[in-house]
Formats: structure tokens, sequence, C-alpha cells
């Protein structure tokens, strides 16, 4: 196999490789504690920022 | 109070962002604090956001910038990585999937910061070169060069450059051997 062929191939692999780390990393539950952020977010707006002290 | 705020839109993106902290971090704790930060910035700075751009690489934007400012300030160039590192994943022939992505990840896990963000960016996530150029704040060309050098440490790493490699079935893909085997010289 012609040098610059197999590079483009071994490349292919190592981003297939990249793609499934990263991917298997995606689907694992988020944390509770992003949910509970957000929450806290949405209602501190909900406060209309009148009250800073929350 | 309006029907749907843009910022509930952020929700979408979090899976991908905590991934692509995990893989910047190296440590589950440091990156669910990292994802945490970019969440509270991005929700109380959404003016900073321009419509019609991509979310996921404004937040990956943030994300990386409080990653590499932290780095400056504990001038700690190699995060606590958990566990790593551990097992003798080499001594063991890779036939089965599980142990290939494993050898993987500890080869992805040694290669320097710049070099792992720009193969998740890139190589994963896909972001093109311009975007993730944009993103990290370098030159197309930077980008370029920092994915061939990590591709090219990856497939040293992994052995991939060795003829027998090429020659291996698609289950053992990434095909590794013992790094305390054959050599190639």
């Amino acid at each position: 196999m012609p040098e610059d062929q197999r590079d483009a191939e071994i490349n292919r692999r190592i981003d297939e490789n990249l793609r499934k780390v990263f991917q298997e990393q995606v689907e694992e539950d988020l944390p509770d504690r992003f949910k509970l952020l957000l929450d806290q977010l949405r209602k501190q707006d909900g406060d209309d920022g009148e009250d800073d002290q929350a | 109070m309006s029907d749907t705020d843009p910022r509930e839109e952020i929700v979408e993106h979090l899976p991908a962002l905590r991934a692509f902290a995990i893989s910047l971090t190296r440590n589950g704790a440091m990156a669910d604090d990292m994802v945490q930060d970019t969440i509270v910035k991005a929700w109380t700075k959404f003016d900073k956001f321009r419509p019609g751009t991509n979310l996921r690489a404004w937040l990956f934007t943030i994300l990386r910038n409080t990653y590499y400012s932290n780095r400056r300030k504990t001038r700690r160039e190699v995060a606590d990585v958990d566990g790593i590192f551990s097992g003798n994943m080499a001594e063991k022939p890779a036939h089965d999937g599980h142990l290939q992505m494993a050898e993987f990840r500890t080869a992805f896990a040694q290669l320097p910061d710049e070099q792992r963000e720009t193969l998740i960016l890139v190589g994963a996530s896909g972001f093109s070169y311009e975007e993730a150029a944009d993103m990290c704040g370098v030159a197309v060309g930077t980008i370029k060069s920092r994915a061939n050098r990590g591709r090219k440490r990856l497939a040293e790493l992994m052995q991939l450059d060795e003829d027998e490699a090429m020659e291996m079935t698609d289950t053992v893909t990434v095909g590794v051997v013992s790094r305390n085997g054959a050599s190639a010289f």
C-alpha cells in the first residue's frame, strides 16, 4: 500500500475511535447537579433580579 | 415570561459539552466543575451569544477558555488523571473491543492538551478546521498541524504504523499488540 494511502487509512481508523470514545461519553447520564443548577438559574431570573441577595 | 427562553437550548448541548470536558481534563470531577462554570457563564452572559451562530461551538469555547485560564493560574501542565494509566493493558492481546478502546483511551490521554482538544473538535465532534481555529483562537494551519501531530502520535502509541496492524480484521481495527512485544526493527 502506498504510504499516503496507508496514512489516510490510519487516520480514518483513529477518527473512528475518537468518535467512539467521544460518543460513549456523550451517552453517559448527566449528573443531577446540572438540572438543579438550571432550576436555580431559572428561578433567579423569575425573581427579576430585584433582590440580588438570593 | 416568554414561551421559550432561547437559553433553554443550552440543555441539549450538555452531554456533548460534558464529554468534551472529560476529554480535556481527563478527570470526571474537574470536568463536572467546568461544565457547571460554563452553564453559569453561558446563562448569565447569554447576551454575548450571537444568534444564528453555533451554540455548541460557543459553549465549547467558554469551557476551553475556562480550562486554559485555570491551567495558567495553577501552572500545572498535567491534570490529575483518574485511573487512566491503571492496569496492564499493554501486556494483554487486544482481541476484544473493550480492551482495544481502553488502549486507545490510554494513548489519547497521553497527548498534550492542545492536541487532545483539536482531535476532539475536528476528529470526534465534526467541527471544521476553520470552526476549531476560531474556537481555539489560533490560525487554521495551527489546528491542522495539531491534528496531524496528534494523529501521528496516536498511531505510534497504538503501533498502527506497523504493517502487520494493517492486515488485522475489523474487530481489532486499531491493532494493538503488546508494547513489550515484537519491535519493528
